[in-house]
This record gives C-alpha cells, structure tokens and sequence, in this order.
C-alpha cells in the first residue's frame, strides 16, 4: 500500500533554534499515526511543514502524492487539519460555518451529515458564541471532515476534556478510520495515543528519539515489575537482580518474568510463604515515554 | 467554472458571509452607517440655516461628504479591523488550510465592504435629498460613479495595508481612525479648506481622500465650473493603490502574531 506520507531528513531552523533535525519516518495509508513529544520537541513544526503551513530547510517531504509547500488548492482539498488555534467567527451559527467551509471543497459531505457525525445536531442553529469549549472542539473537527479528506491532521483533539467527552470524541475518530481515513494525530495524553494509534513516533530535541506500536514503543523487551507483600523480607532470594524491598512492600524488575515467576513462586510455596497482592507489571507506555525523553517534560508550553 | 477551476460562486458566497458577519456586528454597523448618518443631521440642523451662494442647501455639499466619509469607513476602516481581528482569532489561519484560495476571501471581503459603501452613499444621498434641501444632478452621476470605484479600490487596498503592518485587532482600529480622522479634516470632509494654511492645503493633496472627495462633492456641485474629475485626482488614488497593494503582498501575514 503507497504511504499517506513521506518524511526523509527533515530539517527545520528559527534563526539559532533546531526545531527539527534530520526526521524520517512515513504513515501508511488507513493508519493513525500519533506523534508524542514534550513541548518544543518539534511535534507542532513538523505537523505544520506537513500541512503547507510551513517550509522545510532541508528535506523530502510527500503528503498524498504532493510536496505540501507548493501543492496548493489540490493538496488542501483532500487534506483536513483540526488545529487547536484555528479561530471560528462567533456571529456565526453552527451550520453556517460548515456550510461555508465545505463550499470550498470540490468533495464536501453533506453539512446535516457532518453535523450529526459530530453531535451538535442540537446546536446546529445556535452561534458559535454560545457554544462549550468542548462543542467548540467538535465544530473544529467538523470543519476538519467536511471535505471528506483522504487524510486528517488532529492537533490535541481533546486537550481540555472531560473524561466523558473525550471518550466520545475517541469513538468519532475510531469511526474515521473505519472509513479507511489517514490520520496524523498530535497529543499530549499517552492514553490517547494508546486508545488510537496503531503506531507511536515519540520526538525529543528535534529529532525522533523512539518509534513502534503502543505495546512495543521503547525496548524490544521491556522491563516488567514484580510485586507483592511479605510478613518477613529478610530472607528473599536474590534472583535475577536483588529484590527492592519498603517495609513489607517487595518489587522485583525483570526483562524474563516467566523465569522469575518460576523461581519466585517456588521459593514461596517451598516454605509456606504467603506472596500477598502479588502483580505482574509491564511498563506502562507513560514510564516507557517518560524514559524516552529524559527530564524535557519540565519545559514551557511554547511549542 | 472559469478555466482556472474556481468556481464563481465561491466569491458570492464569501461576499455573502462577510456581509452577514457585518450585520451581525452591531458596533461596525454603527461606526459605518450610523455615525455619518448622525453628523448629517447635527452639522445640517446647525449650519442648514446659513445662506448658500446661490441659494443651495448646507446638505447639498455635506450629504456627499458624509457618503465619502462612510464610504471610506466601510472600506478602509472596517477592512482593517475585520481582517486584523479575524486574523488574531486564528480564522486567517484556517483559511489557509483549506483549498479557498486566499484572494477569493479578501475578495469578499473587498466585495462586501464596497457593497456597504453603495448602500451608505445611497444612504447619505436619500437621506440629504428628504430632508435637507439636497438636489441630485443625474448628468454628473457617471462620473461619481467613476470617483467611486477608484476611491472605494484604494480605500480597500489601504484597507489590508493596515491590517498587514499592525500586530493585532486592537491596535487596527486606533491605526485606521488614525489616518482616516485627520485625512478627513485635511482633505475638507467637514470643513471647507478655503481658508486654509497653504502647508496644510499641500498635504492634504498628498493623500487619497481629497482626491475622493473632492471630485465627487464637486459631481454634486451646481456651481462648480469645469471638468469633475481630474486626471490626477484619479492618478493620486491608484498611486496609493498600488502601494497599498504593495505593503500587502511584502507584508500581509495569515497567523495571529507571534506564531513562529
């Protein structure tokens, strides 16, 4: 299947700033691809050179068949980008605001159908003034499909959502790639890039520091923790490394728990020893991409 | 569709929202047509006693300066402030990442804000016509019609030029009003310069809207002798048209400021 898109030594410099040094990597098409990263790690500069925002230094760039900088009319008409600064006019009603955006598009969906696909049928006559951050951000996602793109580019779909409505706004974007929809997805939330990429590019510094799928992403086999309660730590084995041990509170870490287990379980039911609350870990994407980028969560928002 | 592919009625359509966005904005509609509507009426109450050479009415030289005036307000003010603020709140933004080329929106915008012009001439002639004693001369209605179009396409161009060289909305409007007001007082929108400074005379011909106004008073103008418009009335305009247009291809930005 050809790739949605392309990416080959990218390259991007503001003034003395290396926004992007040297990015490669490709989306499939029909894939969802979530690019994860601190703030300032690039992510917001590499989407942008990938919808015709901006222009790369250095670099080849492919977005369904066209470079984005000079792609023009045709490229914007399959693509749609859901940004999070993107503004809407306020005096505008719902429907007026899809119908003019999808005017613009040679192959727009019906603005009825875009509306109830994002459920603000009930707003659908109110101005955008009146409406929740939350409806705001599904109004932003109609605009993004009323041109019915080949591929979507989503910029923090649900950066300041309730657990409910994010879990709604999940299940719109498992229904696009349902329809076979590219997308490129930016997020802040790793349970999000979890919940629906099928594969992960984690940037740092401007270059990309780790890329697979949420259950591969960082080591090829990943440390997993061991852990449960004993009334006397004083006499655990020393297995495949020494036991961490807080009052009753034990922990094992290990790359081959299977082994660990076996040694483990034996020594206990050897000498009647109860391993109270005991679970099995693996590493949960969040301590995985916490490892990956260092300390470089700390910095500012500017991105 | 036209042979480049851009169907016609994108423009319409873009017209058509600019317009409701107008409408549907009431301190724009208030500055654009209520304002000029106001000062018709105080400065023609105040002044529509005084004697007339000829026996004219006050209105019959003040009704066509108030329809400049707005006419100018719907172009070039409204432009710059629109645009600035749209462009703030992102929608610039948006724009640019969809397939409406960008000139079909500034079109519209253009469109709309000369549309709004027509209706407050329209307006200001009306209103000066049933109450103040305004007569209108037909015979000279091509020729303002003419002053018109030139006046309103460089107040336009000058528009954007303003929103290009601005940060934000909120200094647009304090940019525009800026250059408009004293213009308007310099160019003898309210005040005839007869009297003037020669100084002051000499600068107000260096900028468009004497060259604007005057012209189209003087359509209105039973005692005017002479041609109506002069050719370098209309050089004047396009000249600060084309650096208007100028300003905006060098500088005209689509994302809100401070965006990399």
């Amino acid at each position: 299947m050809p790739s949605a898109i392309t990416v080959d030594d990218l390259a991007k410099r503001y003034k003395d700033v290396v926004a992007l040094d040297g990015v490669s990597f490709a989306v499939e098409e029909g894939e969802v691809l979530a690019l994860l990263g601190p703030n300032g790690a690039g992510k917001t500069t590499a989407v942008e050179i990938l919808e015709g925002y901006r222009r790369a230094d250095e670099g080849r760039i492919q977005v369904l068949g066209y470079d984005p900088a000079t792609g023009g009319r045709q490229f914007r008409d399959r693509i749609g980008i859901v940004l999070q600064e993107t503004g809407l006019e306020p005096v505008l009603t719902v429907r007026e605001s899809v119908d003019l955006y999808g005017a613009s598009y040679t192959r727009r969906r019906p603005p009825e159908e875009v509306i109830s696909l994002v459920g603000l049928e009930e707003k659908a006559d109110a101005r955008v003034k009146t409406l929740s951050g939350g409806q705001r951000r599904r109004l932003d996602l109609a605009l993004g499909l009323v041109g019915d793109p080949d591929l979507i580019f989503l910029d923090e779909p649900t950066t300041g959502f309730d657990p409910a409505a994010r879990r709604q706004s999940w299940k719109l974007v498992e229904g696009l790639t349902e329809l076979g929809k590219t997308i490129l997805l930016t997020t802040h939330y790793l349970d999000e890039a979890q919940h629906l990429a099928d594969r992960i590019i984690v940037l740092n510094g401007g270059k990309v520091a780790a890329e697979g799928t949420p259950d591969t992403l960082g080591d090829a086999r990943p440390v997993t923790t061991v852990h449960f309660n004993v009334s006397d730590p004083s006499d655990l084995p020393a297995l495949e490394s020494p036991p961490v041990v807080e009052g009753q509170d034990v922990t094992y870490r290990t790359t081959d728990p299977t082994a660990l287990l076996y040694r483990l379980t034996g020594w206990a039911t050897g000498r009647g020893v109860e391993l109270s609350g005991l679970e099995v870990t693996r590493p949960s994407l969040e301590e995985v991409y916490l490892d990956i980028v260092g300390g470089a969560e700390s910095g500012d928002r500017s991105a | 569709m036209n042979p480049s592919g851009i169907p016609f009625s994108l423009i319409w359509i873009q017209i058509r929202n600019a317009n409701r966005l107008f409408w549907r904005t009431p301190i724009a509609a208030f500055f654009t047509l209520a304002l000029p509507v106001i000062f018709l009426v105080l400065f023609s109450v105040i002044f529509g006693s005084e004697d007339l050479a000829g026996g004219y009415s006050f209105a019959q030289f003040f009704a066509p300066a108030m329809a400049v005036f707005s006419a100018v307000s719907s172009t070039f003010t409204n432009l710059a402030v629109k645009t600035a603020i749209s462009r703030d709140q992102g929608i610039l933004k948006r724009i640019r990442g969809t397939p409406l080329p960008p000139w079909i929106y500034m079109a519209g915008a253009i469109g709309s804000g000369v549309w709004i012009a027509v209706l407050s001439v329209v307006l200001m002639l009306v209103l000066g016509w049933a109450f103040f004693g305004f007569q209108m001369i037909w015979d000279n209605v091509g020729l303002a019609a003419l002053v018109f179009v030139v006046g309103s396409a460089t107040f336009s161009s000058l528009g954007l030029a303003v929103c290009a060289i601005v940060k934000n909305g909120d200094s647009a409007p304090a940019v525009a009003n800026g250059f408009f007001l004293p213009m308007a007082f310099i160019s003898g929108i309210f005040i005839p310069l007869d009297d003037a400074p020669r100084w002051l005379v000499v600068l107000g011909d260096i900028f468009p809207l004497k060259h604007f106004a005057g012209p189209f008073g003087d359509a209105f103008d039973p005692l005017h002798a002479g041609s109506v418009v002069g050719w370098e009335n209309l050089a004047i305009m396009v000249a600060w048209l084309l650096i208007g247009v100028l300003i905006v291809t060098r500088f005209f930005h689509w994302e809100p400021h401070g965006a990399k």
